[in-house]
C-alpha cells in the first residue's frame, strides 16, 4: 500500500435528479478534480452525443478482428469432439500433417493422457492445426481420424443430479471453483455431479417462518441462453521474435494480456493485445479461451501469424452461455407484507463448468431479517457456461420477481405497495412510481379478467446489481502543441460506446467539443483499461479520464496564466478557449495556449481512485460501490390463449446509473438488455438431444432470437443519481436493463391469462399447457 | 467456418439442356453423400439456390455440378391460360409471386402463403420451384452428424427425441414436416405441377400427387426424378363465389418457419359450401388433407358451429410426438381462423 495522498474537502450534489438535490461532503484526493455540477449545467457531459466511431461502424470503415490481415497469415480450425463423454483412444494426424498447405498442428487430448484425452461434452476440442488458406485447413480437419471410447452421459440438470447418474468429472478434472467468490467459491464439496452449496445464513429462518401469517412457495426455471453475439470469437496471433502481439475480439484486452503472459511464460512488455471494433461479448469474450489459446499455440509452432474466427456453430457449443437453473423459494410474510423469512435452494447447471447460482436478488433485493440460502452446482456434460449479462441475478429474479408478485396476490395487497412496503431503495421507489404512471398502472385489470381470445395484461418486476468499479483502471490525456488532444487507455469498446464517453468527460474539461478528441483505446500500449464487464467500464475509467483531463488543463493554464499576466486559479477553459473568470473577452484561443507548450505534449496518466466515502467491498482489483444499481421495468403483453403466442406490446424501462453521461447511448444500451430478456422470456433456449448429446440448434435460425417484428415499442426513463462518489459519479447499465425483463413479462403474462408459468422460455407450448388446453391424439 | 467442396457451375440456355445435366435429384445425391470424400459426380439443378446453399454450407452435400437454371428464357412467366387457370413459371420469386395482382386477385391463399415466407431478403431470391423442391427442416436430418432415415440411415431420431417442431400427422417412420408453405395453399387449390425432361416431354402431375409421404419413402418429398425439371405450376380456374385463405403461424413473426400453417378453400353457392379443401402445413412429411374437416363442411352453411366442427375434425387421425401435442389446440384455431379469413375476404 502507498501512503495516503492528501485529501481535500469537497462538497458534492446529491440525491435523485427529480426530488430537487441536495449535498454530500467528501473527502477526495487532492489530485483530483472539483466536484461536476448536475448535468443541467454542464455543456457535453449528459447530452446525447453521437457515437464517435458511428459513421465508421455504419460505412463499415472500422476494423473487427477478422478484417485483421498481416503477411503471410494462417487459418486455425479446431477439431472438435464428436462425443459428449469419451476417453479418446487414438488420434491419427499422419494425412492431415502432410496435407498441402498445412503448416502447424496441435493435440489438445493426449492418447494416454488421462485428463488430456477424456472429452465431456460435444465440441471440446481435440486438436487443431493451421493451414494457408481456409479451405485446405478445412480439409485437413477431415484427415484427422479420431478413435473413442465412449463413456456414459448425461445432459440434463435433473438426471445429472441423480445419485446413479453417470459422473461428468473425477476428482481431478473437477474445476476449482474462483477465489473471488464469484462464480463459484472453492473447495466446496462434492457429491456425485452435486457441488455444493454455497451459502447464505442472516438471522433464525425457522423462528422467521413460525412469525408467518403466509408462507409462499415456488418453484422456477430458467434454461440455457447463448450469447449470440453478432460478431464471433476471433483471434489473430502473431509470436514473433520481438514478441506476442495478439489482436482479438476481447472484454478485457489487459486481462488478456496478463493470461498470455502467465500462460506462454512471457514478460507483460512482450506482449501485445488489440482490439478495435467489436460486435458484442455479453460476457463470452471477458477471457482469452481455449481458442485464443490454441491459435498462440499455432502461430508459435508456424513461426507465423494464424488466425482462428469460430463459426456460429462453435459459438453457439463452445464460447459460453448463460447456465440453467431451478430454484425453489419459500418467502413469509406478515399480513402487512413485512417478510419474516426467505428460504432459497438452487441447482444450476455450467455444462461441464462451474458458476450457475441465482446471484443475491433472494436475499439483497428486500429486507428481511432471516435469510437462508443454498446454491448448488451441478456438472453435465454440456459446453461450459460463463457469465452472461447480469450472471446469477438474471434467473434469481426469474423466480424472486414472481414470488413477490404471487405473495401480493395472497396478501391481497398491490405488487407496488408490497414493495414500496419491503424494499428499502429509496431510488426504486421513484422508478416505480415513474413507471406505474407511464403505464397507468390503475387502470390495470384482475388476473385474467380481459375478455376475448387475445387477453392482455400488465406486470412489472425490479432489478438489483452491484455497482462495479475496477481499481486497476487507468487512462493517459495528452495535448499536443497544435491544440489537438489525445485520450488514451487500453479499455475496450464493445459496442456500448466508451469512447465517446471518455471524449465527453475529456471535452467538458478542457472546453472543447467532443469531437475535437481524439479517442485511442483498444490496445495495451496505452495505459491499462478496466474490463468491460459487470457493468463497470464507464464507472471505472470515466474518472481517471476526467482527472487526467483536470492535470493537463491546470498545466496549459500555468503557461496561460503567464502570458495572461493573471493567476492560473482565475482561468477557466469553456468553448475553445482559456478565458479570465467573469471577464470572458479576456483570454486565448485554447490553441494558442498549446502552443506555449515548452514541449511537443503536456501528459497526464491518472489511475481509478476509491470512490470517494469508501466501497462497501474490495476484491482484489475489483470493488463495489456503497449503492446499488436499481432498475424497475414494466411490461404490456397480448396473449393468444388459442394460440399460446404471446407479444410484448410496451415495455418501460426506469433505469439509474448514477450521473448518466450521454444518454443516447444509455438507451441504447437498456433497448439492447430489454430485446435480450424479452428474447429470452419467449424465444431462445439451447436444446440438447437427450440421446446423443448434441446441441440441436447450433445456428441462428433453430436457436430463435427475437426480431424485428417481436420487438415492442420501449420506453426508457432514466434517473440522475447524484451521489458524489467519484470524479464522474457515472456507474453502469448494461446488466441492470437486462434482468427485470423477463420476470416483467412473467408477471404481465400471468396478468393477462391468470395462470403463472413458472419455467422458460414463454412458448406456445408452455402458454397452451398452462391453459390445460393440452391433450393426447384426436 | 464449413467450407464448400468445390463444383463445376455449368450453364443451361434451355429446359432440354437443364434436364439433361441433371443426373441425379438432390435427395438421391445426399443418400450417397458420406461427407469425407470429395464431391459426387451429379450434377444438380440450381433456381435460386436457397436450400442448396444451406445443404452445401452445411456439407450435407457436395454435387460435382451445378446447373444454373437462370438463364432459361420463359421459366419466369406468369401467363393466364386460355381455360381460365394460371401458369406461374417454377423460376417466379416469391416476392414476385406474391405481388402479382392476378394471383393477388384471383389466387389470394398464394398469395398469403408466399409474402408470409421467410425474409424479403429470401423472397427477392427464393424461386417458387426451389420452395416446393426445398428439403425438410428437421434438426436431426440438417446435421452431418446424424445419418438418419431420410439421408440412408436407420433410424429416425426425432420420434423418440426433440420433436417440437416435427409432424404430428403420418409421423413414421420418418417425423419430418413439409417445408413449404406455398405447398399448402397450392394443394388446396389444385394446382399441378409441370415436370419436363430432355427429351421435351412434359409430364402434369397433380401437386397433391407430387408430394410423397414417408412411409411410401423417407428418402425423398417428392416424385421428381432425376433428368426432370419442374417448369411451371398450374393453377385451375375457380367457379365465383370461391373464397380462401393460408394462415401461417411462426414462433416469431420474423423470418421464421411455421409451427403450424392452413390453407383453406371453399366453393360456395347459395350460402352453402359446395367444395372444401382444408390442407395443414407443418403438420405432417407432406401437406395434409383434413378430409374430416372437408367432410364437415360440404353442403353446409359455414356457421360459428360449423367451423368450430370443422377445426376440430381436422385433427382427426392425429398422433402427435412426445414434445409436438401443442400443435393440435393451434391447428384448431388456425383452422377456424383460416375459414373466418377466407370468408371475411368475400
Amino acid at each position: 500500500m502507498t501512503t495516503p495522498s492528501p485529501q481535500r474537502t469537497e462538497t458534492f450534489p446529491c440525491g435523485l435528479g427529480a426530488d430537487g438535490l441536495g449535498e454530500v461532503t467528501r473527502q477526495i484526493p487532492a489530485d483530483e478534480p472539483p466536484p461536476l455540477p448536475p448535468n443541467s449545467q454542464l455543456e457535453v457531459i449528459g447530452k446525447p452525443i453521437a457515437r464517435h466511431n458511428g459513421r465508421a461502424k455504419v460505412t463499415g470503415a472500422i476494423r473487427f478482428t477478422v478484417d485483421v490481415t498481416l503477411p503471410g497469415l494462417l487459418h486455425g480450425r479446431i477439431l472438435r469432439s464428436a462425443m459428449p463423454h469419451a476417453i479418446i483412444r487414438s488420434i491419427d494426424t499422419s494425412l492431415a500433417a502432410r496435407h498441402p498447405g498445412v503448416r502447424a498442428l496441435v493435440l489438445v487430448a493426449r492418447p494416454g493422457d488421462a485428463l488430456s484425452a477424456t472429452v465431456r461434452y460435444v465440441g471440446a476440442p481435440v486438436a487443431a492445426l493451421a493451414a494457408e488458406s481456409a479451405a485446405a485447413a478445412e480439409e485437413a480437419l477431415r484427415l484427422i481420424r479420431v478413435q473413442y471410447d465412449p463413456l456414459p452421459f448425461v445432459v440434463e440438470l435433473d438426471r445429472a443430479r441423480a445419485p446413479s447418474a453417470p459422473l461428468v468429472h473425477d476428482s481431478v478434472s473437477v474445476p476449482r471453483g474462483h477465489a473471488s467468490g464469484f462464480p463459484a467459491p472453492p473447495d466446496l464439496p462434492l457429491h456425485g455431479n452435486v457441488r455444493g452449496p454455497a451459502t447464505l445464513q442472516r438471522g433464525d429462518s425457522a423462528q422467521g417462518f413460525a412469525q408467518a401469517d403466509v408462507v409462499l412457495e415456488g418453484e422456477y426455471r430458467t434454461q440455457v441462453q447463448t450469447h449470440c453475439c453478432l460478431e464471433p470469437h476471433a483471434i489473430v496471433a502473431d509470436w514473433g521474435s520481438e514478441g506476442l502481439t495478439v489482436y482479438i475480439s476481447t472484454q478485457f484486452t489487459s486481462g488478456v494480456r496478463h493470461e498470455l503472459a502467465e500462460a506462454f511464460g512471457l514478460p507483460l512488455s512482450r506482449v501485445r493485445v488489440v482490439v478495435d471494433g467489436m460486435g458484442g461479448g455479453f460476457g463470452s469474450k471477458s477471457m482469452l479461451g481455449n481458442y485464443g489459446r490454441l491459435a498462440v499455440v499455432l502461430s508459435r509452432q508456424a513461426q507465423a501469424p494464424v488466425r482462428i474466427a469460430l463459426d456460429r456453430q462453435e459459438e453457439q457449443i463452445d464460447s459460453g452461455n448463460r447456465p440453467a437453473t431451478w430454484q425453489r423459494l419459500r418467502i413469509g410474510a406478515r399480513n402487512d407484507g413485512s417478510l419474516t423469512a426467505i428460504a432459497l435452494r438452487s441447482y444450476g447447471t455450467a455444462g461441464v463448468a462451474l458458476g450457475a447460482g441465482v446471484g443475491n436478488v433472494a436475499d439483497a433485493l428486500y429486507r428481511c431479517p432471516n435469510v437462508d440460502t443454498a446454491q448448488y452446482d451441478v456438472f453435465i456434460n454440456a459446453g461450459p457456461g460463463c457469465a452472461m449479462r447480469g450472471p446469477g441475478n438474471v434467473p434469481g429474479a426469474w423466480g424472486m420477481e414472481q414470488a413477490i408478485d404471487e405473495l401480493a396476490e395472497r396478501l391481497v395487497l398491490d405488487p407496488l405497495l408490497l414493495r414500496d412496503r419491503i424494499d428499502a431503495s429509496p431510488v426504486r421507489r421513484e422508478e416505480r412510481r415513474i413507471g406505474a404512471e407511464r403505464v397507468d398502472w390503475r387502470r390495470r385489470h384482475a388476473p385474467g379478467a380481459d375478455a376475448g381470445v387475445v387477453k392482455r395484461g400488465l406486470g412489472m418486476a425490479q432489478s438489483l446489481w452491484g455497482a462495479n468499479v475496477q481499481i486497476n483502471a487507468a487512462c493517459e490525456v495528452r495535448a499536443l502543441r497544435d491544440g489537438s488532444v489525445e485520450v488514451l487507455s487500453s479499455v475496450q469498446d464493445i459496442g456500448t460506446g466508451v469512447g465517446t464517453v471518455l471524449a465527453q468527460v475529456v471535452a467538458e474539461v478542457l472546453g472543447l467539443r467532443p469531437e475535437a478528441i481524439t479517442v485511442r483505446i483498444g490496445d495495451t500500449e496505452f495505459p491499462a483499461g478496466p474490463p468491460s464487464y459487470g457493468s463497470r467500464t464507464t464507472a471505472s475509467i470515466t474518472p481517471p479520464a476526467r482527472t487526467a483531463a483536470w492535470q493537463v488543463l491546470q498545466s496549459l493554464l500555468r503557461e496561460a496564466a503567464l502570458a495572461l499576466e493573471v493567476a492560473p486559479d482565475a482561468l477557466m477553459a469553456r468553448e475553445g478557449r482559456i478565458i479570465v473568470r467573469g471577464e470572458p473577452s479576456r483570454g486565448m484561443a485554447f490553441r494558442d495556449a498549446t502552443a506555449l507548450l515548452r514541449t511537443d505534449c503536456v501528459s497526464a496518466v491518472a489511475s481509478r481512485s476509491d470512490d470517494y466515502g469508501g466501497f462497501r467491498r474490495r476484491m482484489g482489483d475489483a470493488a463495489i460501490a456503497q449503492q446499488d444499481l436499481g432498475g424497475v421495468q414494466f411490461a404490456a403483453v397480448a396473449v393468444d390463449t388459442e394460440t399460446g403466442i404471446v407479444r410484448v406490446e410496451r415495455v418501460v424501462a426506469v433505469q439509474d446509473c448514477g450521473r448518466p453521461l450521454n444518454p443516447r447511448q444509455i438507451e441504447s444500451q437498456v433497448h439492447g438488455g430489454v430485446l435480450m430478456g424479452l428474447s429470452f422470456a419467449l424465444f431462445e433456449e439451447r436444446i440438447i438431444d437427450q440421446q446423443t448429446g448434441r446441441m440441436v440448434n447450433p445456428n441462428l435460425e433453430q436457436y430463435r432470437l427475437a426480431g424485428c417484428r417481436e420487438t415492442p415499442q420501449i420506453e426508457v426513463v432514466l434517473l440522475e443519481n447524484y451521489q458524489g462518489r467519484s470524479a464522474t459519479d457515472a456507474y453502469g447499465i448494461a446488466e441492470p436493463s437486462n434482468i427485470a425483463t423477463a420476470p416483467a413479462i412473467a408477471n404481465a403474462v400471468y396478468n393477462a391469462i391468470g395462470v403463472r408459468v413458472r419455467s422458460l422460455p414463454l412458448t406456445p407450448g408452455a402458454i397452451l399447457g398452462a391453459l390445460g388446453k393440452l391433450r393426447a391424439g384426436a | 467456418m464449413n467450407v464448400m467442396q468445390p463444383f463445376a457451375w455449368v450453364g443451361a440456355a434451355t429446359i432440354s439442356q437443364a434436364a439433361a445435366a441433371a443426373s441425379g435429384t438432390v435427395a438421391e445425391a445426399m443418400v450417397k453423400h458420406t461427407g469425407a470424400a470429395g464431391p459426387e459426380a451429379v450434377g444438380i439443378l440450381k433456381a435460386g439456390g436457397i436450400d442448396l446453399l444451406d445443404l452445401m454450407k452445411e456439407n450435407l452435400l457436395a454435387p460435382a455440378r451445378l446447373v444454373n437454371l437462370k438463364a432459361i428464357p420463359g421459366l419466369e412467366d406468369i401467363v393466364s391460360e386460355a381455360d381460365g387457370g394460371l401458369r406461374i413459371g417454377s423460376m417466379v420469386t416469391l416476392a414476385r409471386l406474391g405481388e402479382h395482382p392476378e394471383v393477388r386477385s384471383r389466387y389470394p391463399a398464394l398469395a398469403d402463403a408466399a409474402r408470409g415466407a421467410a425474409s424479403p431478403q429470401i423472397r427477392n431470391v427464393a424461386t417458387l420451384g426451389g420452395n416446393l423442391l426445398q428439403r425438410p427442416r428437421c434438426w436431426y436430418f440438417r446435421a452431418q452428424e446424424y445419418r438418419c432415415l431420410r439421408k440412408g440411415g436407420e433410424h429416425c431420431f426425432a420420434i423418440s427425441g426433440e420433436n417440437q417442431y416435427h409432424a404430428i400427422f403420418a409421423n413414421r417412420p420418418c417425423a419430418i414436416v413439409h417445408a413449404s408453405t406455398a405447398a399448402t395453399a397450392l394443394v388446396a387449390l389444385g394446382a399441378a405441377a409441370e415436370l419436363a425432361d430432355a427429351h421435351g416431354a412434359v409430364q402434369r402431375l397433380p401437386l397433391e400427387e407430387f408430394f410423397v409421404s414417408s412411409q411410401r419413402d423417407p428418402q425423398r418429398e417428392n416424385v421428381l426424378q432425376a433428368g426432370q425439371i419442374m417448369t411451371a405450376i398450374r393453377l385451375p380456374p375457380l367457379p365465383a363465389g370461391t373464397r380462401m385463405a393460408h394462415l401461417k403461424q411462426g414462433e416469431r413473426d420474423s423470418f421464421d418457419w411455421p409451427l403450424a400453417d392452413v390453407a383453406v378453400v371453399l366453393e360456395l353457392a347459395d350460402g352453402l359450401c359446395r367444395r372444401a379443401a382444408v390442407i395443414l402445413g407443418a403438420a405432417a412429411p407432406v401437406p395434409h388433407r383434413a378430409k374430416a374437416a372437408e367432410q364437415v363442411l360440404l353442403g353446409k352453411a359455414i356457421t360459428e358451429q360449423i367451423a368450430l366442427q370443422a377445426g376440430q375434425a381436422a385433427l382427426e387421425g392425429a398422433t402427435p410426438l412426445g414434445k409436438n401435442s401443442y400443435k393440435l389446440p393451434l391447428f384448431e384455431a388456425m383452422v377456424r381462423r383460416a375459414r373466418a379469413r377466407a370468408l371475411a375476404r368475400g
